[in-house]
Formats: C-alpha cells, sequence, structure tokens
C-alpha cells in the first residue's frame, strides 16, 4: 500500500491541488459562465481523453490520428451494457475502457508498424474505415445514422435480477439510485477524471514513462541500447486508447446514447488541438486544453448579435455597430474562427502550449519578486486545473 | 580466447564491394583497433556487429552466438555496446537519464512495464549512472540537457551510457573525432581505464597517436580486406600499410 502512493511531495501538492480545483469547478467556473453541469461533465470526460491522448503523442511522439474510433467504441459498448445488463455506470465504463483497449490494441499493433506521418495517417485511415462501418455496415449493432439508443424492451438482465424495474418511462443512468445526470454525473465524472490523472501522474514519474519519452527523442539509440521499442509504442497506444474507451464510456453515461459521428477524424483532430494547445508531454496541460476548447466551443458558440450589442452598448452607436458586425465573425457558429486565430497564436508564440505561458509567467513572478526559489521547479506549482 | 569471429564476410552496395571476404578475431579482453583509410569499410564493418546491415556472405558469431538476422536490441542484451561516429543520445533528456536508460535496459530487459513505481524510488541505479558519470568527467552537468552539450562532451555521455551496461564487447567508431588534444588525452586515460578492467574493444580511428597508446592488436583495412593484423610495433614499419594510408590504395 505505501508503494502504491509513493509518490514525491511535490506530485502530493500536485495531486491535491488537482482534486480541490476539479471538485471545486462548479464555483470557479461560476464567474467564466461555465458553471452548469453539461458543460463541466464535458470539461472532465474530455479532460480524461486528452490525458490519455498525451501519454501517446505527449510521451512517445507518435501522433495519431484516429483516436475518436475508441472514443466511439467506448460509447457504443457502454450503451451496449445499459442495454444487456444494467443502467449501473459501473459495468458500462468498465466495459468501455476493456474494449477500447482491445480494439486499440488491434490498430495499435498494425499502425506501429509505420513511425512518422505514415503512422498518422494509418490511424487515421482506421478511424475513417470505423466510422463508416458504423455508419453503414454495423448497422445492427450501432443502429447506423439515428445512433444507439436505449429501449424501454431492453432486457437489462442484471436490472432485473436485482428487482429494479424502470416502469413505461425510458431509463436514465443510475449508480445505486443517484441519477447520473446534472450535477451529481459530474461528480462521478470528475471522480475518474481524478483517478485518471493519478494514473497519467505514475505513468510520467516512473522507469516506464522515461522509456516512453526516450523514445520520442532518439529511437534508433532506444534499439542500440537493448530495448525493443515496439511494444513500449503499443502499450502507450493502449493505455490511450483505454483513456479514450473510458472517455466515450461516460458520454454515454451522462446521456446515453452514441452516433458515428464520435468516430469521425474532425472529433480526432480536436483532441490533437486540445493536447497541443494546452502542452503535449506535459500533465496538466491536456486538461486544460480540453478545457479551453470546450468552453470556447460552447461559450462563445452561443453568443448572437443580441448579446454582443449589449456588451458594446456603451459605444456611439456607429462604432457599436462596426465592433458587433466585426465580432460577430468570430462567434456562434463562426467561433471556429476564434479558436483557429488563438489556435495560431499559441503555436507561434508559445509553441508548448498554455503550460508554457504559465510557466514563463511563474519565471516571471520569482524574478521579479524574491530571487529565492527559482523558477526551474515550475511544475510542483499548482496550475488551475480547468 | 576469440569473443568475435568474422568469417568470409561480405558486402555488396550495388557495384560497390564495400567488404571483401573480411575475417577478423576479437580476443576477449583486448583491445583492437581497426584503421584504414576513408571509405576502407570500417564503419560498414561496424553496421554488420550491431544488426544496422546484414553481410551478404560470411558469418558474425559473438561469444558462439551467430549476430546474423537478429534484431539490434537483441545484439545489445547479448552483451555488445555501441559508440557511435555523431553521437547517439536523448538529446531532450538530462545526463543522468540518459545515463539511467541503459541501465535499465541491462537490468531489465528488452520491455517490461514498471509504471507503478517512481524513477525517483531507483537509488541504486541512479548512484550506478552518477558513478559513470563522474567516471567520464560530467558529474557537475548531471542535471543538464543532453542537447546543449560540446560535442566532445556528447561523446563523452554517449560513452558512459555503454559503459553503464557493463557490456561484454564495446565497440567505438572514431571515439576522439572532433575532439581537442586536451580532451582526446582525457579519452585516452578514460579508454586506458576501462580496458585495465577487462573490457573489450573494437575501436575504429583515424587518429594514429590514439591507435597506439591504446591498442594491443591493429588490423588494417583497405578496399574492404583485411590487409595485415598484427601488434602494433609491427605495424607501424609495414610496408602494406604504408602503401594503403599514402601510395596506391585511396588515390
Amino acid at each position: 500500500m505505501k508503494q502504491l502512493f509513493s509518490l514525491e511531495r511535490k506530485d502530493v501538492i500536485l495531486l491535491v491541488c488537482f482534486t480541490a480545483a476539479v471538485f471545486a469547478g462548479p464555483i470557479l467556473m461560476k464567474p467564466l459562465g461555465a458553471g452548469y453541469p453539461d458543460l463541466l461533465q464535458k470539461f472532465a470526460i474530455f479532460g480524461i481523453f486528452a490525458l490519455g491522448f498525451n501519454i501517446l503523442f505527449g510521451l512517445t511522439g507518435y501522433l495519431s490520428f484516429g483516436h475518436a474510433a475508441f472514443l466511439g467504441v467506448g460509447s457504443y459498448t457502454a450503451v451496449w451494457t445499459f442495454k444487456l445488463l444494467s443502467m449501473n455506470p459501473v459495468p458500462a465504463i468498465i466495459f468501455a475502457t476493456v474494449i477500447g483497449g482491445l480494439f486499440s490494441a488491434v490498430i495499435g499493433f498494425i499502425s506501429l508498424r509505420r513511425t512518422g506521418i505514415y503512422f498518422s495517417i494509418l490511424t487515421l485511415a482506421f478511424a475513417q474505415m470505423s466510422y463508416n462501418l458504423a455508419y453503414s455496415v454495423l448497422t445492427p449493432i450501432t443502429n447506423g445514422e439515428t445512433g444507439l439508443q436505449l429501449n424501454q424492451a431492453d432486457p437489462r438482465v442484471l436490472d432485473i435480477a436485482f428487482g429494479r424495474d424502470y416502469g413505461a418511462v425510458l431509463p436514465s443512468s443510475d449508480l445505486f439510485g443517484i441519477d447520473m445526470t446534472g450535477w451529481p454525473g459530474f461528480y462521478f465524472c470528475a471522480t475518474m477524471l481524478i483517478i485518471c490523472f493519478f494514473i497519467a501522474l505514475r505513468i510520467f514519474r516512473s522507469p516506464f514513462g522515461m522509456m516512453l519519452r526516450a523514445i520520442k527523442s532518439n529511437q534508433n539509440r532506444m534499439m542500440y541500447t537493448g530495448f525493443n521499442t515496439r511494444p513500449y509504442a503499443l502499450a502507450a497506444f493502449v493505455i490511450s486508447g483505454m483513456y479514450a474507451g473510458l472517455a466515450g464510456g461516460l458520454m454515454a453515461v451522462t446521456d446515453p446514447l452514441a452516433g458515428a459521428e464520435r468516430m469521425q477524424w474532425t472529433a480526432s483532430g480536436e483532441v490533437v488541438l486540445m493536447t497541443i494547445l494546452g502542452g503535449a508531454g506535459t500533465l496538466l496541460g491536456p486538461v486544460i486544453g480540453a478545457g479551453a476548447i470546450k468552453y470556447f466551443e460552447n461559450i462563445f458558440s452561443a453568443y448572437n448579435d443580441g448579446i454582443l450589442q449589449e456588451a458594446f452598448s456603451f459605444l456611439p452607436e456607429g462604432l457599436q455597430h462596426v465592433f458587433v458586425s466585426v465580432s460577430s465573425l468570430f462567434v456562434g457558429e463562426g467561433w471556429h474562427l476564434t479558436l483557429g486565430a488563438l489556435f495560431m497564436l499559441i503555436v507561434i508564440f508559445l509553441p508548448g502550449g498554455l503550460m508554457e505561458g504559465i510557466r514563463r509567467i511563474q519565471v516571471l513572478i520569482s524574478n521579479r519578486f524574491g530571487s529565492g526559489g527559482g523558477g526551474a521547479d515550475a511544475k510542483s506549482n499548482p496550475a488551475p486545473a480547468e | 580466447m576469440s569473443i568475435l569471429s568474422v568469417k568470409n564476410v561480405n558486402k555488396n552496395f550495388g557495384g560497390l564491394k564495400a567488404l571483401n571476404d573480411v575475417n577478423l578475431e576479437v580476443q576477449e579482453g583486448t583491445v583492437h583497433a581497426i584503421i584504414g583509410p576513408n571509405g576502407a569499410g570500417k564503419s560498414t564493418l561496424l553496421n554488420c556487429f550491431i544488426g544496422r546491415l546484414i553481410p551478404d556472405t560470411g558469418s558474425v558469431t559473438f561469444n558462439g552466438q551467430s549476430l546474423l538476422g537478429i534484431q539490434p536490441h537483441e545484439i545489445n542484451q547479448a552483451g555488445v555496446s555501441r559508440v557511435f561516429q555523431t553521437p547517439e543520445i536523448f538529446e531532450e533528456l538530462s545526463l543522468i537519464e540518459n545515463v539511467m536508460i541503459p541501465a535499465f535496459a541491462t537490468r531489465d530487459g528488452a520491455f517490461t512495464i514498471n509504471a507503478w513505481h517512481g524513477v525517483s524510488d531507483e537509488g541504486l541505479l541512479r548512484d550506478k549512472a552518477s558513478e559513470m558519470l563522474a567516471d567520464v568527467g560530467l558529474a557537475e552537468k548531471r542535471h543538464d540537457i543532453a542537447g546543449q552539450l560540446s560535442r566532445g562532451d556528447k561523446r563523452r555521455l554517449e560513452l558512459a551510457m555503454c559503459l553503464v551496461q557493463d557490456p561484454r564487447l564495446l565497440l567505438l567508431d572514431e571515439p576522439t573525432a572532433g575532439m581537442a588534444r586536451a580532451d582526446t588525452n582525457n579519452t585516452i586515460d578514460l579508454m586506458k581505464r576501462i580496458a585495465s578492467r577487462g573490457m573489450t574493444m573494437v575501436v575504429i580511428e583515424h587518429d594514429m597517436h590514439v591507435v597506439f597508446s591504446l591498442a594491443e592488436r591493429i588490423s588494417v583495412l583497405a578496399q574492404g580486406t583485411v590487409i595485415v593484423e598484427d601488434q602494433p610495433e609491427n605495424i607501424k614499419g609495414n610496408l602494406k600499410v604504408q602503401e594503403a594510408y599514402l601510395g596506391g590504395a585511396h588515390l
């Protein structure tokens, strides 16, 4: 047990701060207009997705463009578990993680025969194949275009066995009587996020994590140093696939349906953006990146001309009109423009992502106030988690 | 006893005969130098030892085990480490990590998932790596990032990475190329110390000063063939060698 939790002091602080920040999310996010459960659930779920992706991309440098496939597989698995076994989220996410892992083992085994751009293309091809299969041929399993949904007539063997009857309404997922929508749903996802963060932390600090970083740095040297690099890369691929499967499962827990569009390449690209935006290879970066992108998606896409007019109402009418028409390009349907501009700015000025920005600010502060401490130990300083 | 035995090795690149019927025996516990003019096939030969190239014909046996057709990591696990002509190190990692990684390979084998304990728990391994860094004179810099080192320091780091594995056979491809005289002498001293512990080394080297201060046996390679193999003192006066370097062969 001691071995299990033997973390260095700075990592314990990091973990505690992360946990506090995640659980306090509803309060911290309120001033930003994001303090509602549906959005915070997304923060947590995509945080898990990006954390896992970062174990592959951030550590080994293998850029997968097909991770949404595992997300989709996780969702389908969870919904099937609901239909066949029980509306309890625990078996659903266990199966989602396991099946996500198995699926990624197969795709990873084949894709990892190549490196660099060819690896990326292979994963992209596999994900698009999965997407198209889910959309068409596999309709009996995925319910094609409509998406996989629950049905009153589903067997739910375990629920029946334990005498749980949902009556004439369409059931929603519940953890021993606690409904998994709204705030309880968020806290369930948040707990999962913290567990996933803890596991990622262990991997980052372990010899295994060090080997993965060494593979990214110089794969040739690894081979001539006596390491069989492919199983290492495959292990990282499968771990990240399990994270993706879990994230997909949680999506189904908070909203029990699964559609093929979850597997599309745009969804795969999104997790790449999240990781790079936050800072690939850093622990907190991907979680922050996931939060930032989901925040922009939800907040900026909700803005419309009315809100903008109100915001600029302090200006004279002519100016107000100009400001509204210019800024309306960046909100509502056009929020992708904001995201694109932000992404470009970050990649150009902060190639290490938002985490690099945080580190630079820390160095600036420690240089200005007191020479003690020193900015080298940036990671030990807790940063807001979401 | 011969630990590395190369028999009738041929390697062609298109029409070019890079290695032509090469035979070589390396005795355990000795420093064996391979010298020769540019393009003589020295690096090609070394690449055949570590699985980077596969000879067209012939055999390479290490400690009774054939090295042909097995993976580079298996060759290393069998006890062969190599220092490259251009240092192959982990540029983004710290020096101590650079040296700990090969130590893990030797201790834990080609693949193990040890994801549940921290690198910080590996005190013994870290000490061993620190010792090795001190041995090559890089103790002060052990927390620096390897990519920031000078070329000479990178070579020394790579040497430490190989030495920490305690290999049965150490292959060195021009270990002092591009080093200043003082650095070269330090490296010679270091290699003498290593040799005195009984480690078998095969050294490719241009610098005759290095060769004659280290080697107990010298093979001269010219145009893909071993023209002479003898003790250093006999090589100096050998007419064939002088011809290969100054006269005919490569001019």
